[in-house]
Protein backbone atom coordinates (compact mmCIF):
# COMPACT_ATOMS: atom_id res chain seq x y z
CA UNK A 1 0.00 0.00 0.00
CA UNK A 2 1.14 3.18 -1.12
CA UNK A 3 -1.82 5.08 -1.19
CA UNK A 4 -1.71 6.95 1.81
CA UNK A 5 -3.70 9.70 0.89
CA UNK A 6 -5.39 11.02 4.46
CA UNK A 7 -2.91 13.91 5.04
CA UNK A 8 -3.57 15.57 1.83
CA UNK A 9 -7.08 14.33 1.71
CA UNK A 10 -7.80 16.17 5.09
CA UNK A 11 -6.04 19.45 3.42
CA UNK A 12 -8.17 19.16 0.52
CA UNK A 13 -11.22 19.06 2.35
CA UNK A 14 -10.53 21.81 4.67
CA UNK A 15 -9.55 24.00 1.19
CA UNK A 16 -12.55 22.49 0.27
CA UNK A 17 -15.06 23.70 3.10
CA UNK A 18 -13.07 26.98 3.43
CA UNK A 19 -13.66 27.73 -0.17
CA UNK A 20 -17.74 28.71 1.17
CA UNK A 21 -18.90 29.63 4.27
CA UNK A 22 -21.40 27.08 3.53
CA UNK A 23 -19.61 24.08 3.35
CA UNK A 24 -22.13 21.46 2.87
CA UNK A 25 -23.08 23.47 -0.42
CA UNK A 26 -19.78 22.47 -1.60
CA UNK A 27 -19.55 19.20 -0.64
CA UNK A 28 -22.70 18.99 -2.43
CA UNK A 29 -21.23 19.72 -5.66
CA UNK A 30 -18.15 17.91 -5.55
CA UNK A 31 -19.65 14.79 -4.23
CA UNK A 32 -22.83 14.12 -5.19
CA UNK A 33 -24.34 11.38 -3.60
CA UNK A 34 -25.02 12.68 -0.14
CA UNK A 35 -24.97 15.35 2.26
CA UNK A 36 -21.33 15.72 3.83
CA UNK A 37 -21.71 17.12 7.36
CA UNK A 38 -18.70 19.83 8.66
CA UNK A 39 -16.70 19.10 11.85
CA UNK A 40 -17.72 21.85 13.47
CA UNK A 41 -20.82 21.01 13.46
CA UNK A 42 -20.44 17.46 14.13
CA UNK A 43 -18.98 18.82 17.36
CA UNK A 44 -21.09 21.65 18.13
CA UNK A 45 -23.26 19.00 18.28
CA UNK A 46 -21.94 16.63 20.63
CA UNK A 47 -21.29 19.95 22.59
CA UNK A 48 -25.04 20.06 23.14
CA UNK A 49 -25.31 16.62 23.47
CA UNK A 50 -23.32 16.23 26.56
CA UNK A 51 -25.14 20.09 27.75
CA UNK A 52 -28.38 18.29 28.02
CA UNK A 53 -27.09 15.34 29.16
CA UNK A 54 -25.48 17.15 32.23
CA UNK A 55 -28.95 19.15 32.43
CA UNK A 56 -31.01 16.32 32.78
CA UNK A 57 -28.61 14.79 35.57
CA UNK A 58 -28.41 17.69 37.58
CA UNK A 59 -32.12 18.36 37.05
CA UNK A 60 -33.30 15.36 39.37
CA UNK A 61 -31.53 17.66 41.79
CA UNK A 62 -34.74 19.38 42.21
CA UNK A 63 -38.60 18.22 43.25
CA UNK A 64 -40.60 19.24 40.22
CA UNK A 65 -43.99 18.01 41.01
CA UNK A 66 -45.45 14.88 40.97
CA UNK A 67 -44.59 14.08 37.07
CA UNK A 68 -42.86 17.17 36.68
CA UNK A 69 -39.26 15.14 36.63
CA UNK A 70 -40.67 12.79 34.33
CA UNK A 71 -41.69 15.21 31.77
CA UNK A 72 -38.73 17.23 32.00
CA UNK A 73 -36.22 14.27 31.00
CA UNK A 74 -38.81 13.79 28.58
CA UNK A 75 -38.57 17.00 27.19
CA UNK A 76 -34.80 16.78 27.54
CA UNK A 77 -34.61 13.08 26.00
CA UNK A 78 -36.30 14.24 22.56
CA UNK A 79 -34.62 17.63 21.99
CA UNK A 80 -31.28 15.37 22.66
CA UNK A 81 -32.99 12.66 19.76
CA UNK A 82 -33.87 15.82 17.81
CA UNK A 83 -30.43 16.77 17.50
CA UNK A 84 -29.29 13.30 16.99
CA UNK A 85 -31.99 12.44 14.18
CA UNK A 86 -31.56 16.15 12.03
CA UNK A 87 -27.93 16.15 11.96
CA UNK A 88 -25.84 12.94 12.54
CA UNK A 89 -28.68 10.74 10.76
CA UNK A 90 -28.59 13.92 8.65
CA UNK A 91 -32.27 13.75 8.05
CA UNK A 92 -32.23 17.67 7.38
CA UNK A 93 -30.26 16.80 4.45
CA UNK A 94 -31.60 14.15 3.15
CA UNK A 95 -34.59 12.68 0.92
CA UNK A 96 -38.05 14.32 2.95
CA UNK A 97 -39.18 10.77 1.93
CA UNK A 98 -37.00 9.29 4.72
CA UNK A 99 -37.92 11.98 7.31
CA UNK A 100 -41.84 10.78 6.72
CA UNK A 101 -40.97 6.86 6.86
CA UNK A 102 -39.34 8.07 10.50
CA UNK A 103 -42.22 10.36 11.66
CA UNK A 104 -44.10 7.64 10.72
CA UNK A 105 -42.93 5.31 12.76
CA UNK A 106 -42.60 7.71 15.81
CA UNK A 107 -46.35 8.75 15.26
CA UNK A 108 -47.38 4.58 15.78
CA UNK A 109 -45.20 4.25 18.72
CA UNK A 110 -46.92 7.16 20.36
CA UNK A 111 -50.63 5.47 18.93
CA UNK A 112 -49.24 2.15 20.59
CA UNK A 113 -48.23 3.55 23.74
CA UNK A 114 -51.46 5.97 24.25
CA UNK A 115 -54.11 3.54 23.51
CA UNK A 116 -52.08 1.06 26.18
CA UNK A 117 -52.47 3.72 28.66
CA UNK A 118 -55.81 4.15 28.00
CA UNK A 119 -56.54 0.30 27.86
CA UNK A 120 -54.50 -0.43 31.52
CA UNK A 121 -57.19 2.20 32.91
CA UNK A 122 -60.14 0.20 32.43
CA UNK A 123 -58.86 -2.71 34.46
CA UNK A 124 -57.61 -0.36 37.24
CA UNK A 125 -60.60 -1.35 39.71
CA UNK A 126 -60.21 -5.13 38.86
CA UNK A 127 -56.85 -5.12 40.41
CA UNK A 128 -57.90 -2.52 43.18
CA UNK A 129 -60.70 -5.35 44.16
CA UNK A 130 -58.61 -8.32 43.39
CA UNK A 131 -55.64 -6.70 46.09
CA UNK A 132 -58.33 -5.55 48.48
CA UNK A 133 -59.73 -9.04 48.62
CA UNK A 134 -56.26 -10.78 48.41
CA UNK A 135 -55.93 -8.20 51.25
CA UNK A 136 -52.36 -7.04 50.80
CA UNK A 137 -50.92 -10.25 50.87
CA UNK A 138 -47.76 -10.71 49.02
CA UNK A 139 -48.66 -11.34 45.41
CA UNK A 140 -46.17 -13.64 43.95
CA UNK B 1 -3.49 -0.52 11.48
CA UNK B 2 -0.40 0.73 10.46
CA UNK B 3 1.73 -0.10 7.34
CA UNK B 4 5.53 0.10 7.24
CA UNK B 5 5.19 0.92 3.27
CA UNK B 6 3.40 4.07 4.40
CA UNK B 7 6.09 6.79 4.47
CA UNK B 8 7.24 5.46 1.39
CA UNK B 9 5.72 8.22 -1.12
CA UNK B 10 5.00 11.73 -0.07
CA UNK B 11 3.55 12.37 -3.23
CA UNK B 12 0.33 14.37 -2.76
CA UNK B 13 -2.78 12.98 -3.95
CA UNK B 14 -6.27 14.38 -4.65
CA UNK B 15 -9.81 11.93 -4.15
CA UNK B 16 -10.92 10.85 -6.65
CA UNK B 17 -7.03 10.59 -9.03
CA UNK B 18 -6.86 6.71 -9.48
CA UNK B 19 -3.60 5.45 -7.97
CA UNK B 20 -0.80 2.64 -9.19
CA UNK B 21 -2.84 0.31 -6.41
CA UNK B 22 -6.37 -1.09 -8.47
CA UNK B 23 -7.74 -1.09 -5.17
CA UNK B 24 -7.67 2.41 -3.85
CA UNK B 25 -11.02 3.42 -4.20
CA UNK B 26 -14.64 3.15 -5.44
CA UNK B 27 -13.90 6.04 -8.07
CA UNK B 28 -11.23 4.42 -9.43
CA UNK B 29 -12.87 4.15 -12.97
CA UNK B 30 -9.72 2.48 -14.82
CA UNK B 31 -9.62 -0.90 -13.07
CA UNK B 32 -10.84 -2.69 -16.01
CA UNK B 33 -10.22 -6.01 -14.11
CA UNK B 34 -13.46 -6.13 -12.32
CA UNK B 35 -16.36 -8.13 -13.45
CA UNK B 36 -19.04 -5.57 -13.46
CA UNK B 37 -18.23 -2.57 -15.50
CA UNK B 38 -18.50 1.14 -14.06
CA UNK B 39 -16.45 0.46 -10.87
CA UNK B 40 -15.39 -2.06 -8.55
CA UNK B 41 -18.04 -1.34 -5.69
CA UNK B 42 -20.97 -1.25 -8.32
CA UNK B 43 -23.29 -4.00 -8.04
CA UNK B 44 -23.76 -4.94 -11.71
CA UNK B 45 -27.78 -4.59 -10.97
CA UNK B 46 -27.42 -0.70 -10.24
CA UNK B 47 -27.40 1.42 -13.06
CA UNK B 48 -25.51 4.14 -11.11
CA UNK B 49 -23.74 4.86 -8.18
CA UNK B 50 -26.24 7.05 -7.30
CA UNK B 51 -28.90 4.49 -7.61
CA UNK B 52 -27.33 2.06 -5.54
CA UNK B 53 -26.66 4.35 -2.81
CA UNK B 54 -30.53 5.60 -2.75
CA UNK B 55 -31.40 1.85 -2.56
CA UNK B 56 -29.52 1.46 0.68
CA UNK B 57 -30.49 4.31 2.20
CA UNK B 58 -34.04 3.48 1.97
CA UNK B 59 -33.01 -0.24 2.75
CA UNK B 60 -31.49 1.16 5.97
CA UNK B 61 -33.99 3.69 7.23
CA UNK B 62 -36.78 0.55 6.49
CA UNK B 63 -34.41 -1.47 9.08
CA UNK B 64 -34.39 1.30 11.26
CA UNK B 65 -38.27 1.89 11.33
CA UNK B 66 -39.20 -1.93 12.17
CA UNK B 67 -35.91 -1.51 15.16
CA UNK B 68 -38.07 1.53 16.52
CA UNK B 69 -41.27 -0.70 16.47
CA UNK B 70 -39.32 -3.51 17.90
CA UNK B 71 -37.98 -1.01 21.19
CA UNK B 72 -41.47 0.47 21.30
CA UNK B 73 -42.59 -2.72 22.84
CA UNK B 74 -41.04 -2.47 25.29
CA UNK B 75 -40.82 1.28 26.27
CA UNK B 76 -44.83 0.24 26.00
CA UNK B 77 -44.47 -2.38 28.79
CA UNK B 78 -42.44 0.50 30.78
CA UNK B 79 -45.09 2.66 30.76
CA UNK B 80 -48.05 0.87 31.30
CA UNK B 81 -46.43 -0.52 34.20
CA UNK B 82 -44.52 2.90 36.05
CA UNK B 83 -48.13 3.90 35.38
CA UNK B 84 -49.99 1.81 37.71
CA UNK B 85 -46.72 1.01 40.07
CA UNK B 86 -44.57 4.23 40.83
CA UNK B 87 -43.71 3.25 43.85
CA UNK B 88 -41.84 0.27 42.18
CA UNK B 89 -39.94 2.58 40.43
CA UNK B 90 -38.84 4.98 42.39
CA UNK B 91 -38.05 1.60 44.69
CA UNK B 92 -36.17 0.27 42.24
CA UNK B 93 -33.94 3.30 41.10
CA UNK B 94 -32.23 3.38 43.90
CA UNK B 95 -30.43 0.47 43.33
CA UNK B 96 -28.90 1.75 40.11
CA UNK B 97 -25.68 3.88 39.53
CA UNK B 98 -26.60 7.05 37.81
CA UNK B 99 -22.76 7.80 37.64
CA UNK B 100 -22.15 4.36 35.66
CA UNK B 101 -24.82 5.00 33.52
CA UNK B 102 -23.96 8.63 33.06
CA UNK B 103 -20.69 7.83 31.82
CA UNK B 104 -22.42 5.74 29.33
CA UNK B 105 -24.30 7.69 27.70
CA UNK B 106 -21.21 9.97 27.37
CA UNK B 107 -19.75 7.12 25.80
CA UNK B 108 -22.17 6.40 23.40
CA UNK B 109 -22.70 10.33 22.45
CA UNK B 110 -18.63 10.66 21.92
CA UNK B 111 -19.41 7.29 19.72
CA UNK B 112 -22.37 8.76 17.75
CA UNK B 113 -20.06 11.81 16.96
CA UNK B 114 -17.29 9.28 15.09
CA UNK B 115 -19.42 6.87 13.76
CA UNK B 116 -20.81 10.69 12.13
CA UNK B 117 -17.29 11.62 11.45
CA UNK B 118 -16.32 8.38 9.77
CA UNK B 119 -19.62 8.32 7.58
CA UNK B 120 -17.35 12.26 6.38
CA UNK B 121 -13.97 11.04 6.16
CA UNK B 122 -15.31 8.08 3.66
CA UNK B 123 -16.82 10.58 1.72
CA UNK B 124 -14.30 12.16 1.53
CA UNK B 125 -12.02 9.41 0.94
CA UNK B 126 -9.69 10.07 3.81
CA UNK B 127 -9.16 6.65 4.68
CA UNK B 128 -6.76 6.97 7.88
CA UNK B 129 -9.28 9.43 9.85
CA UNK B 130 -11.66 6.97 8.85
CA UNK B 131 -10.00 4.19 10.31
CA UNK B 132 -9.07 6.09 13.25
CA UNK B 133 -12.74 7.32 13.91
CA UNK B 134 -14.13 3.61 13.05
CA UNK B 135 -11.45 2.55 16.06
CA UNK B 136 -12.92 4.67 18.50
CA UNK B 137 -16.34 4.01 17.77
CA UNK B 138 -15.13 0.38 18.93
CA UNK B 139 -13.31 1.54 21.43
CA UNK B 140 -16.21 3.58 23.26
CA UNK B 141 -18.80 0.90 22.70
CA UNK B 142 -16.37 -1.87 24.14
CA UNK B 143 -16.30 0.68 27.24
CA UNK B 144 -19.88 0.66 27.21
CA UNK B 145 -20.42 -2.95 27.43
CA UNK B 146 -17.37 -3.32 29.99
CA UNK B 147 -19.33 -0.37 32.27
CA UNK B 148 -22.89 -2.44 31.59
CA UNK B 149 -20.74 -5.77 32.40
CA UNK B 150 -19.79 -4.42 35.99
CA UNK B 151 -23.45 -2.50 36.25
CA UNK B 152 -24.87 -6.32 35.70
CA UNK B 153 -22.64 -8.37 37.94
CA UNK B 154 -23.34 -5.53 40.83
CA UNK B 155 -26.86 -6.31 40.36
CA UNK B 156 -26.32 -10.22 39.85
CA UNK B 157 -24.14 -10.25 43.55
CA UNK B 158 -27.08 -7.97 45.30
CA UNK B 159 -29.91 -10.30 44.24
CA UNK B 160 -31.33 -7.79 41.86
CA UNK B 161 -32.85 -10.43 39.31
CA UNK B 162 -35.83 -10.77 37.36
CA UNK B 163 -38.73 -13.18 38.66
CA UNK B 164 -38.76 -15.55 41.44
CA UNK B 165 -34.47 -14.79 41.91
CA UNK B 166 -35.14 -11.76 43.13
CA UNK B 167 -34.22 -11.13 46.77
CA UNK B 168 -31.91 -7.86 47.14
CA UNK B 169 -29.40 -8.41 49.68
CA UNK B 170 -29.85 -4.76 51.12
CA UNK B 171 -33.02 -3.01 52.01
CA UNK B 172 -33.84 0.23 50.20
CA UNK B 173 -33.55 2.45 53.43
CA UNK B 174 -29.62 1.10 53.88
CA UNK B 175 -28.54 2.09 50.76
CA UNK B 176 -26.11 4.76 50.24
CA UNK B 177 -28.49 6.44 47.25
CA UNK B 178 -31.61 6.76 49.55
CA UNK B 179 -29.77 7.79 52.68
CA UNK B 180 -27.80 10.52 50.74
CA UNK B 181 -31.58 11.86 49.43
CA UNK B 182 -33.51 11.56 52.29
CA UNK B 183 -31.26 11.23 55.68
CA UNK B 184 -34.32 11.12 58.01
CA UNK B 185 -36.28 9.05 56.12
CA UNK B 186 -33.54 6.26 56.10
CA UNK B 187 -33.44 6.49 60.54
CA UNK B 188 -36.72 6.61 60.43
CA UNK B 189 -37.54 3.27 58.28
CA UNK B 190 -34.50 1.71 60.55
CA UNK B 191 -36.46 2.47 63.91
CA UNK B 192 -39.70 0.92 62.63
CA UNK B 193 -37.85 -1.97 61.09
CA UNK B 194 -36.28 -2.74 65.09
CA UNK B 195 -39.47 -1.96 66.37
CA UNK B 196 -41.18 -4.89 64.05
CA UNK B 197 -38.56 -7.26 64.89
CA UNK B 198 -38.68 -6.47 68.82
CA UNK B 199 -42.52 -7.38 68.23
CA UNK B 200 -41.95 -9.94 66.21
CA UNK B 201 -39.96 -11.10 69.05
CA UNK B 202 -42.87 -10.79 71.22
CA UNK B 203 -44.79 -12.91 69.08
CA UNK B 204 -43.01 -15.72 68.46
CA UNK B 205 -42.80 -15.51 72.74
CA UNK B 206 -46.41 -16.19 72.47
CA UNK B 207 -47.60 -12.64 72.27
CA UNK B 208 -49.87 -11.44 69.99
CA UNK B 209 -48.97 -9.06 66.61
CA UNK B 210 -51.93 -7.38 64.77
CA UNK B 211 -51.07 -7.74 60.93
CA UNK B 212 -53.36 -5.20 60.10
CA UNK B 213 -51.90 -2.49 62.01
CA UNK B 214 -48.84 -0.83 60.01
CA UNK B 215 -45.83 -0.36 62.74
CA UNK B 216 -46.23 3.16 62.07
CA UNK B 217 -48.58 3.33 64.38
CA UNK B 218 -46.12 2.92 66.66
CA UNK B 219 -44.60 6.34 66.32
CA UNK B 220 -47.01 9.13 66.65
CA UNK B 221 -46.45 11.86 64.39
CA UNK B 222 -43.56 11.52 62.21
CA UNK B 223 -42.61 14.58 60.01
CA UNK B 224 -43.17 14.84 56.10
CA UNK B 225 -39.23 13.96 55.35
CA UNK B 226 -39.65 11.14 57.51
CA UNK B 227 -42.21 9.41 55.84
CA UNK B 228 -43.36 10.25 52.45
CA UNK B 229 -40.04 9.20 50.72
CA UNK B 230 -40.80 5.54 52.38
CA UNK B 231 -44.16 6.11 51.44
CA UNK B 232 -43.21 6.63 47.95
CA UNK B 233 -41.08 4.21 47.49
CA UNK B 234 -43.35 1.38 48.63
CA UNK B 235 -41.42 0.42 51.88
CA UNK B 236 -44.36 1.24 53.82
CA UNK B 237 -48.03 2.16 53.17
CA UNK B 238 -50.72 0.65 51.10
CA UNK B 239 -48.31 -0.68 48.56
CA UNK B 240 -46.00 -2.07 50.55
CA UNK B 241 -45.06 -6.46 51.02
CA UNK B 242 -45.29 -6.36 54.25
CA UNK B 243 -47.88 -4.43 56.20
CA UNK B 244 -46.51 -5.26 59.69
CA UNK B 245 -42.80 -3.93 58.93
CA UNK B 246 -41.09 -1.50 56.62
CA UNK B 247 -40.29 -3.71 53.41
CA UNK B 248 -40.20 -3.59 49.46
CA UNK B 249 -43.42 -2.48 47.12
CA UNK B 250 -45.38 -5.19 46.07
CA UNK B 251 -43.46 -6.88 42.46
CA UNK B 252 -40.48 -4.78 42.58
CA UNK B 253 -38.94 -7.67 40.57
CA UNK B 254 -40.92 -6.06 38.13
CA UNK B 255 -39.05 -3.63 37.42
CA UNK B 256 -35.68 -5.68 37.22
CA UNK B 257 -37.54 -7.59 34.94
CA UNK B 258 -38.08 -4.63 32.82
CA UNK B 259 -34.17 -3.06 33.30
CA UNK B 260 -32.84 -6.46 31.77
CA UNK B 261 -34.97 -6.76 28.75
CA UNK B 262 -34.46 -2.91 28.08
CA UNK B 263 -30.61 -2.57 28.39
CA UNK B 264 -29.95 -6.21 27.74
CA UNK B 265 -31.71 -6.06 23.75
CA UNK B 266 -30.04 -2.41 23.73
CA UNK B 267 -26.77 -4.35 24.86
CA UNK B 268 -27.07 -6.65 22.03
CA UNK B 269 -27.44 -3.70 19.51
CA UNK B 270 -23.99 -2.69 21.11
CA UNK B 271 -22.51 -5.81 20.25
CA UNK B 272 -24.04 -6.30 16.83
CA UNK B 273 -22.52 -3.12 15.92
CA UNK B 274 -19.41 -3.90 17.53
CA UNK B 275 -19.13 -6.99 14.63
CA UNK B 276 -20.13 -4.62 11.98
CA UNK B 277 -17.93 -2.01 12.92
CA UNK B 278 -15.20 -4.22 12.66
CA UNK B 279 -15.87 -5.57 9.70
CA UNK B 280 -16.28 -1.81 7.63
CA UNK B 281 -12.63 -1.31 9.29
CA UNK B 282 -11.30 -4.16 7.51
CA UNK B 283 -12.85 -2.91 4.42
CA UNK B 284 -11.77 0.64 4.95
CA UNK B 285 -8.13 -0.25 5.53
CA UNK B 286 -8.61 -2.21 2.21
CA UNK B 287 -9.45 1.49 1.14
CA UNK B 288 -13.12 0.27 -0.14
CA UNK B 289 -14.54 4.02 0.39
CA UNK B 290 -14.68 7.00 -1.23
CA UNK B 291 -17.20 9.55 -2.55
CA UNK B 292 -18.83 7.67 -4.51
CA UNK B 293 -19.06 4.45 -2.56
CA UNK B 294 -19.49 4.96 0.91
CA UNK B 295 -23.01 3.49 1.63
CA UNK B 296 -21.96 0.83 4.11
CA UNK B 297 -20.25 3.53 6.37
CA UNK B 298 -23.59 5.79 6.31
CA UNK B 299 -25.55 3.00 7.11
CA UNK B 300 -23.81 1.48 9.73
CA UNK B 301 -23.75 5.16 10.98
CA UNK B 302 -27.53 5.39 10.71
CA UNK B 303 -28.09 2.04 12.37
CA UNK B 304 -25.30 3.52 15.53
CA UNK B 305 -26.73 6.60 15.87
CA UNK B 306 -30.47 4.54 16.13
CA UNK B 307 -28.81 2.06 19.08
CA UNK B 308 -27.94 5.86 21.02
CA UNK B 309 -30.99 7.34 20.53
CA UNK B 310 -32.73 4.35 22.41
CA UNK B 311 -30.15 5.05 25.04
CA UNK B 312 -31.29 8.58 25.41
CA UNK B 313 -34.28 7.86 26.24
CA UNK B 314 -33.48 4.82 28.46
CA UNK B 315 -31.27 6.56 30.58
CA UNK B 316 -33.31 8.94 32.28
CA UNK B 317 -36.23 6.04 32.48
CA UNK B 318 -34.54 4.07 34.43
CA UNK B 319 -31.88 6.20 35.87
CA UNK B 320 -33.04 9.43 36.63
CA UNK B 321 -36.26 8.59 38.25
CA UNK B 322 -37.37 11.17 40.52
Amino acid sequence: MTDDKSETDTKASTELSAATPDGHAAAHADHGLAHTMPVWMLFAVLAALMFLTILTVSVTNYDLGSEGNLVVGMVIATVKAGLVVTFFMHLFWDKKFHLILFLTAVLFVILFLSMSITDRGEYQRNIDLYQSVTNAAPAK
Amino acid sequence: MSEPSESVTEEPKTPGVPAHDDHVGPDDHSGGDHAHGDGPHLAHHFDTYQQQFDAGKLGIWLFLLTEVLFFSGLFCAYTVYRGMHPEVFVYAHYFLNTTMGAINTCVLLISSLTAAWAVRNAQLAQRKLLMLNIVITIACACTFMVVKFFEYQHKFNDGLLPGPNFHPTEQVWELESFRKKHPEAAEYAEKLNKAAESKAETAKAGGTIDLNKPVTGVFENPTEEQIEPLLKAGVIGPSAEDPTRPSKPRNAHVFFSIYFFMTGLHGIHVLGGIGVWIWLLKRANRGDFGPKYFGPIDYAALYWHLVDLVWIYLFPLLYLIH
